[in-house]
C-alpha cells in the first residue's frame, strides 16, 4: 500500500473514533470545545508517530514474551516527554486537557496500532500509519468538539455566532455521549447511502 | 464523616464513568449483558484498589523523595501492568473458581483508563473536606479508589441492564448497537447529575 | 527476555531525564510568566517585581502568598493568592487590592466550576467579578445578597458565588495582615 494511501485509510476507511470506536475516553472528556478537542487530537498525534516509529525499529529485538510492556513502556515514555513539552510551551492547554494528557498511555489506538501494524512494518510506513490515524482521530475530536460547542455555547472555536448561552447539556456530561451517539448515527446513515 | 464525602463524592457526583469519562472503552464493550458487567466491575475493584495503594507508596515514599516526579506515567502504569499480571497468576492458583469467573476480564484492565485515571487522581487533585483543600491520605486514597470503583461497577450494571432491555427494542437501523447506547448513557449520566451538589 | 525489557526501561528513562533536565527551565518560566500576568492583571500599576519579592502569611492556620507591587521604593497595593472550596472543587483567585485597601481587580487562577454556571466567576465569562472591583471591603459588605450581603451572586450558581465572597473575604483578611507586618517594620 502507498504511503498516501495509509494516511488516508486512517482518516476514513479506518477512522478510529467514528469506525473503530477506540479512544473513547478522551474522546467524551476533552470535547467541551473544538479547540480542546483538535488540542488533544494533536497531543495524541505526536505520541502515535513517535510510538509507531520507535516501535517499528525496536520491534525485531524484543522477545514475543514481552512485547507488551516493551510497548507500553515506549509509549509511556513519549507520552511523558509530550507531558513536559506541554508544561513549558502550551502550560493553559495542558491544564484544560489535564488528566487525559497522561491517560494517552491507556489510550488503545496507541497502543492498538503499535501491537497491529508498527510491530510488523518498516519506520516510514508506520510513521504515515501513525499520522493517518492521528489526523483521523483530531478529525474526530475536533467535529465533535464542534458540534458540542456550537450546541452547548452558541460558539465555534471561541468565536460567538449568536448571543445566546447555548443548551448547557451539550458542554455537561451527558450531552458527549448524546452528541457522539448522534454523529455515529449520522455517520452511519451516510456510510449505508454510499454502499 | 470524611470517608462518606469521598464515597458519596465517588460513587454519585463525580461518577467516573458518567461524569469523569474513565473507562468508557469496558463500559461499551462488556456491557452487553448484567452478568460480565459484574465480573467486570469485580475485577477493576480489585486492581483499582491495589493498583492505587501501591502507587501511593511510589509516589510519596519514591517519587517525591527522588525527585523524579515526571517518572510519574511510566513507573504508574508499569506497576498497573505487572500488577494485572501477578493477580492474574496467583488467582489462578488460589481461587480457581475467581479465576474463571474474573480472569478473562484481567487483561482488559491494564488499558481501563480508570486505573490509571484513579491512580493519578489522588495523588494529584486537592479534595475538599468542609471548605479545607488537600491532598489525601493513604487510607483516604484507598477508600476513594474502591468507591471510585463500586461507582464504575453500579454505572456499569445499571447501563448493562438498560442494555438488555435495548436488545428486544425495535431501534431504527441507524442507531443500532453504539449510538442508541451512547445516547442511553447521555440519559443515565443526566440522571446521575441529578446528585450534583450533594457533598 | 528480562534483560531487553531492563534495556528498554532504562534508555526511556534516561531519555526522559534528558527531556526533564531540558524542559525544567521553561516550565518554570511558563509558570512565573502565569503568576506575573494574574498579578499584572489585578493589582494597581507597579514597576518591581512582585513575584521574587513574595511574602507568606499566615492566616487561620493556613499560608497565604501575598506580592507587594511597589512603584519606586513605596508599597502601592498587594496582590494576594487565596483560595475557597467552591461547587465542584477549589477555587483559586488572584485579588488585587491598593495600599488604601480597595480591591481593584480579582482575577480566577484555577477552578473547577460547572461549564456554563459556575465558570461564570472569570473575568471573560461574565461580569460577575467586576462588581468587587472598585470597593472597599470595609464598607462592601462581601456576602451573597440571599444571606445578607451586597454581592449579585450568579443565577443558579449560589454555592460558587458564596465561595468566591469568601475567598476574596480571606485576601482582605490576609492584606490587613500583610499592612500590619509592613507597618511593624516600619515600611522596611
Amino acid at each position: 500500500m502507498s504511503r498516501l494511501a495509509l494516511i488516508s485509510r486512517g482518516v476514513i476507511k479506518e477512522n478510529p473514533v467514528f469506525v473503530l470506536l477506540l479512544g473513547m475516553c478522551p474522546t467524551l472528556g476533552t470535547t467541551t470545545s473544538a479547540i480542546n478537542g483538535m488540542g488533544m487530537g494533536i497531543a495524541t498525534t505526536f505520541v502515535l508517530i513517535m510510538s509507531n516509529m520507535a516501535i517499528s525499529s525496536i520491534s525485531g529485538l524484543i522477545p514475543n514474551k514481552v512485547r507488551i510492556p516493551s510497548y507500553i513502556v515506549v509509549i509511556a515514555a513519549f507520552v511523558t516527554i509530550l507531558q513536559l513539552l506541554m508544561q513549558a510551551f502550551t502550560p493553559g492547554l495542558y491544564e484544560t486537557l489535564g488528566l487525559f494528557i497522561p491517560l494517552i498511555v491507556v489510550n488503545c489506538i496507541v497502543l492498538g496500532r503499535a501491537e497491529a501494524f508498527a510491530s510488523k512494518s518498516g519506520v516510514l510506513d508506520s510513521a504515515a500509519d501513525g499520522v493517518g490515524i492521528g489526523i483521523g482521530f483530531t478529525l474526530s475530536l475536533t467535529v465533535l468538539g464542534a458540534v458540542r460547542e456550537l450546541l452547548g455555547s452558541a460558539s465555534i472555536f471561541g468565536i460567538k455566532l449568536i448571543n445566546s448561552d447555548g443548551m448547557l447539556v451539550f458542554i455537561l456530561a451527558p450531552g458527549a455521549f448524546i452528541a457522539l451517539g448522534y454523529l455515529l448515527v449520522i455517520f452511519n446513515k451516510f456510510k449505508s447511502r454510499i454502499s | 464523616m470524611e470517608y462518606i464525602i469521598i464515597i458519596i463524592s465517588a460513587v454519585f457526583v463525580n461518577n467516573i464513568l458518567l461524569s469523569q469519562f474513565l473507562g468508557v472503552c469496558p463500559f461499551l464493550g462488556v456491557s452487553n449483558k448484567v452478568s460480565t458487567a459484574a465480573g467486570m466491575s469485580g475485577a477493576v475493584t480489585f486492581v483499582m484498589a491495589v493498583a492505587t495503594l501501591v502507587t501511593y507508596i511510589l509516589q510519596y515514599y519514591v517519587l517525591i523523595p527522588l525527585e523524579i516526579e515526571f517518572m510519574q506515567t511510566v513507573t504508574f502504569i508499569v506497576v498497573i501492568a505487572s500488577l494485572v499480571q501477578m493477580v492474574e497468576i496467583i488467582m489462578k492458583k488460589i481461587s480457581p473458581s475467581l479465576y474463571q469467573a474474573l480472569g478473562i476480564f484481567l487483561p482488559l484492565i491494564t488499558t481501563n483508563c480508570a486505573v490509571l485515571g484513579v491512580a493519578i487522581l489522588v495523588v494529584s487533585k486537592e479534595f475538599t473536606f468542609g471548605g479545607d483543600p488537600h491532598m489525601l491520605n493513604m487510607a483516604q486514597s484507598v477508600v476513594f479508589a474502591v468507591a471510585s470503583a463500586l461507582g464504575f461497577g453500579l454505572a456499569m450494571i445499571l447501563f448493562a441492564g438498560l442494555r438488555e432491555q435495548l436488545e428486544l427494542a425495535n431501534v431504527p437501523k441507524s442507531f443500532k448497537g453504539t449510538p442508541i447506547a451512547l445516547i442511553t448513557a447521555g440519559i443515565l449520566a443526566l440522571a446521575f447529575m441529578g446528585f450534583a451538589g450533594l457533598v | 527476555m528480562v534483560a531487553t525489557l531492563s534495556v528498554i526501561t532504562l534508555v526511556s528513562s534516561a531519555l526522559l531525564g534528558g527531556v526533564y533536565a531540558l524542559t525544567k527551565g521553561p516550565i518554570e518560566v511558563a509558570m512565573t510568566a502565569k503568576t506575573n500576568s494574574a498579578i499584572a492583571s489585578v493589582s494597581p500599576k507597579f514597576d518591581n517585581d512582585p513575584s521574587s519579592q513574595i511574602i507568606l502569611v499566615e492566616y487561620l492556620g493556613k499560608s497565604y502568598k501575598a506580592y507587594p507591587a511597589k512603584m519606586g521604593d513605596k508599597i502601592v497595593g498587594y496582590a494576594i493568592e487565596s483560595y475557597a472550596s467552591g461547587f465542584g472543587g477549589r477555587i483559586s483567585i488572584m485579588v488585587g487590592f491598593t495600599i488604601d485597601g480597595v480591591i481593584s481587580s480579582i482575577s480566577v487562577l484555577s477552578h473547577t466550576e460547572t461549564p456554563g454556571l459556575g465558570d461564570k466567576i472569570e473575568t471573560s465569562k461574565s461580569d460577575f467579578s467586576t462588581q468587587f472591583q472598585g470597593k472597599n471591603p470595609q464598607e462592601f459588605r462581601m456576602v451573597v445578597k440571599k444571606d445578607g450581603g451586597e454581592v449579585d451572586a450568579i443565577t443558579a450558581s449560589t454555592i460558587t458565588s458564596r465561595a468566591y465572597c469568601e475567598a476574596v473575604t480571606t485576601a482582605w483578611e490576609v492584606f490587613k495582615l500583610c499592612v500590619e507586618q509592613t507597618e511593624k517594620q516600619g515600611g522596611e
